[in-house]
């Protein structure tokens, strides 16, 4: 039987203090992130923001500055340039929100084709967005991720406690403020995309915090005796590792993906991977403890809720 | 312990029918089976999004506010005439706001007499507060507001699906989202520059008669540089007779190259419009020069013959959007009901130039919103990177539950297979569109598929270590995470369907592998690898199990 940890018997839950001050740090960060998005000042993709994407795909390389250099010149100011070095792949990004009727994708295509004559290249692809689809997008988006989270916690609430469900979305909340917090930080686009992977994240690390839970309650049924402190420690130690397996696989997929998967999904991989280890951590380390902040009804729902279920 | 028949059929069911489903999605098969197989087999599988097969999406909005000023430009020009035929002299009558219409005049005794004409704009009511002894305005109806708006979108639909049948184009989507926002989508278009063009020329051919005989008194240049219209329009704005207008035609110097405008004087007033067209052809004219050739309907073909009798000696010119196209001098009646436009173009723009003038014009200009376009290169390397992902990816998975789990490895792998047939099977079976997004759906279903398997070995573990024997072990680890997995996928299950609900294009084709991945991945979890367990159970007793 190979094992990643034998049995384990980590304190977790004493250091749930040093666990909540980080954890307060990366959510704070998250916070500052959304409401820099809400004032429109955070690094917002052109699909919420407006703009113009166009990727070229050259014979030879490029060097950027050379295109930023060209693209100024031609009255293209501000674009935000980014290459795909091992595929001559560059990536001209324009948010000025002007009217689409410009037709700047064009203008662009043109700019390269008349500066760089020798190294002909094609249009990989081209995106104009205009300013009100971005907010019909924005707002969607909110939706989107208010429904799942009222959801989650409905479910969670009815399969378990309201206090595990309230856990289980702080934690979740948690995982999604900090990945957005990094994203902010390390100055990456927020894309719908990107989106997209905060809010499958947040149900992926919900399973894993549903994982720790189902064990906790599985104990604080049969063990009356023993403090709640010491319950939810020895639950969390029992199902440590397929915690950490159960994370792993994912993690294994998620890795070729963010490094092979092409530039499209690099960024969505990449917030899911973080999402994972975040998950992780946050089943362990917030949704646990947080359960020790509000005791009171231990286990007088759980005993009415569930006389049969384990009883086979 | 329960049977273990009645489980393996229907896995061996399943299994066959996502092969049956999935056959469809790969030509390369397909098309080699015998024409009678293939009409036994569903006939469409899995549809490539435009992310992987190169394509163009467009949103894109009707101009509703433009659309009323037209309809009401177009009765301001039949009311001019109507005036002029009735010998009522009038200072002007003119558009005064988006949908207001005022006619001046000095005479205060006609104003009886103009008023009376009304009755024939039923569009209008007269707005009596405005008006004077010398003044008459009229606003639009806003019923009539109303009913201009809706039916301009449904034109605008109409008239692109003529446009895009006549171009072309393989399952092509055009559909109305909303109140005034129309969606097009072009799967696989090669030349995706043409085809926008071709969507949003307005395509507004009008015959209107030059104004010679102001022309030479307001000196107009005979040649300007392109893009300098707007100067010499502003330049001329306060010069200009009542009832006239600078149009521009197009041309290039033969020595140069270089495009250059020629401003011609016209007359506001339309002769006649693209409506009456029923044809429109390309045609190769003496100097191997491509020009369209114009078939009038019958109506069409009298009113020109009427036009070019009464203006014999004249020019007329042949205007498409507000760009004069050729301006010939009218040298006799033109009988038969046929006109050409000729100018300088390719025999490309010539084509599309047929296209648009056979498919009607839109009734108003259109704004595109949103413009998504793909290369065919891009969604072929996004395949090839898409596929290599997936396969590293599930090599990855498949070996590490083998060193982890050993023989228990190997049947969540059989489970991880059986996972991806059904998944691939369930897509196929629905005809759902595979975009990007939905192969990271795919690879994350791997990712998580094994997790149940985990979650069972786990709890089978945790029973051996408690002293049971293997086959109390098994079924007291699969019943003991069954809650546990349930309650996890569902709430993976909830964002997912969030995703659905409010996703768009790539990110619902994300949702719909990822909601379908979760439910088969219960499935194969909780049926498939069972009954394998059962199977191994059933045959001998195992004294050890390898996990």
């Amino acid at each position: 039987m190979l094992e990643i940890l034998g049995k384990t018997n980590f304190d977790f839950m004493g250091k749930r203090y040093l666990a909540f001050a980080f954890s307060g740090i990366m959510v704070l960060l998250g916070i500052v992130a959304i409401v820099q998005i809400s004032r429109g000042a955070a690094n917002l993709g052109i699909d919420f923001s407006g703009g113009t994407a166009v990727q070229l795909k050259f014979d030879q390389a490029i060097r950027i500055d050379e295109a930023r250099k060209v693209l100024e010149a031609n009255g293209l100011d501000n674009a935000e340039l980014q290459e795909f070095g091992q595929d001559n792949k560059l990536l001209i990004r324009l948010k000025a929100s002007t009217t689409i009727e410009e037709k700047i994708a064009d203008r662009v295509v043109a700019v390269f084709a008349k500066e760089f004559p020798s190294n002909h290249f094609v249009v990989d692809s081209s995106t104009e967005i205009g300013p009100t689809i971005g907010r019909k997008l924005q707002e969607d988006a909110l939706i989107a991720v208010v429904i799942s989270f009222a959801g989650i916690i409905l479910y969670v609430a009815a399969r378990f406690e309201l206090r595990f469900g309230i856990a289980a979305a702080l934690a979740t909340f948690h995982d999604v403020l900090a990945v957005l917090g990094a994203f902010y930080i390390l100055d990456k686009e927020i894309t719908l995309l990107v989106v997209t992977a905060l809010l499958t994240l947040a149900g992926y690390s919900m399973t894993d915090t549903v994982v720790v839970f189902d064990r906790i309650r599985e104990n604080l049924r049969m063990r009356r005796r023993e403090s709640e402190e010491t319950i939810i420690n020895n639950a969390v130690n029992q199902v440590l590792s397929r915690t950490i397996v159960t994370s792993l696989t994912v993690v294994l997929v998620l890795i070729p993906l963010a490094l092979a998967g092409g530039e499209v999904l690099h960024d969505f991989s990449l917030a899911l991977l973080w999402g994972v280890i975040f998950g992780t951590y946050s089943s362990v380390f917030v949704a646990s403890p947080l359960l020790l902040l509000w005791p009171g009804a231990s286990g007088k729902m759980l005993k009415r809720s569930y006389p049969e279920s384990r009883a086979r | 312990m329960k049977k273990v028949g009645g489980r393996l059929a229907l896995l061996v069911l399943v299994v066959i029918a996502s092969l049956i489903f999935f056959i469809p999605s790969y030509p390369p098969f397909y098309q080699a089976l015998p024409g009678w197989l293939k009409q036994v087999l569903p006939s469409k599988g899995i549809t490539l999004g435009l992310d992987l097969q190169g394509g163009i999406h467009l949103v894109m909005e009707v101009d509703e506010d433009r659309a009323i000023e037209i309809a009401v430009d177009r009765a301001v020009v039949s009311l001019q005439d109507v005036l002029v035929d009735k010998k009522i002299p009038v200072e002007s009558v003119a558009r005064t706001g988006p949908t207001q219409v005022t006619i001046q005049f000095q005479d205060a005794e006609l104003k009886a007499q103009i008023q009376k004409l009304i009755n024939d704009y039923p569009i209008f009511s007269e707005t009596e507060s405005a008006g004077s002894a010398n003044r008459l305005v009229w606003e639009l109806r806003e019923s009539e507001a109303k009913r201009i708006k809706d039916s301009t979108i449904n034109q605008a639909l109409e008239t692109i699906r003529n446009r895009i049948d006549q171009f072309g184009v393989a399952e092509p989507i055009v559909q109305r989202q909303g109140l005034k926002q129309i969606v097009v989508q072009l799967p696989g278009v090669k030349e995706p520059k043409r085809a926008r063009d071709l969507i949003k020329e307005t395509a507004l051919l009008e015959f209107k008669m030059l104004d010679e005989d102001n022309q030479p008194k307001l000196d107009l240049p005979a040649r300007i540089p392109k893009d300098s219209e707007a100067e010499i329009l502003k330049q001329f704005e306060a010069k200009l007779p009542i009832g006239d207008q600078i149009l521009f035609e197009r041309g290039v110097d033969k020595d140069t190259g270089r495009e250059y405008r020629v401003p011609y004087l016209v007359k506001k007033r339309v002769m006649l419009t693209g409506d009456v067209l029923s044809d429109a052809q390309v045609s190769i004219g003496q100097f191997n020069d491509p020009y369209v050739s114009m078939t009038f309907d019958s109506k069409g073909g009298q009113e020109f013959e009427r036009i070019t009798g009464d203006n014999i000696k004249k020019r007329m010119a042949v205007v498409l959007d507000n760009t004069i196209y050729s301006a010939p001098v009218i040298q006799d009646r033109i009988t038969g009901g046929r006109a050409q436009i000729t100018g300088t173009f390719s025999m490309q723009e010539a084509n599309d130039l047929a296209i648009v003038l056979r498919a009607g014009a839109l009734p108003a200009p259109l704004k595109i919103i949103q413009d998504l376009t793909v290369g065919p290169s891009l969604g072929k390397d996004s395949i090839e990177k898409g596929v290599q992902a997936t396969l590293f990816a599930g090599a990855m998975v498949v070996v590490f539950m083998i060193v982890y789990y050993r023989m228990s490895g190997v049947i969540a792998d059989f489970a991880l297979v059986l996972n991806l047939l059904c998944l691939i099977g369930a897509l196929s079976a629905l005809n759902a569109t595979l975009t990007l997004p939905g192969i990271a759906g795919i690879v994350l279903t791997i990712g998580m598929g094994v997790d149940s398997n985990v979650l069972i070995f786990e709890r089978i573990r945790e029973e051996l270590r408690s002293g049971k024997g293997v086959r109390l072990a098994v079924n007291g680890g699969y019943d003991k995470a069954l809650l546990t997995i349930v309650d996890s996928h569902v709430t993976t299950l909830i964002t997912g369907v969030a995703l659905f609900l409010f996703g768009t294009g790539p990110i619902k084709g994300f949702a719909v592998t990822l909601c379908l991945g979760i439910g088969i991945n219960l499935f194969t979890a909780l049926i498939g690898t069972k009954v394998i367990f059962d199977l191994l159970n059933q045959r001998q007793k195992v004294e050890r199990l390898s996990i």
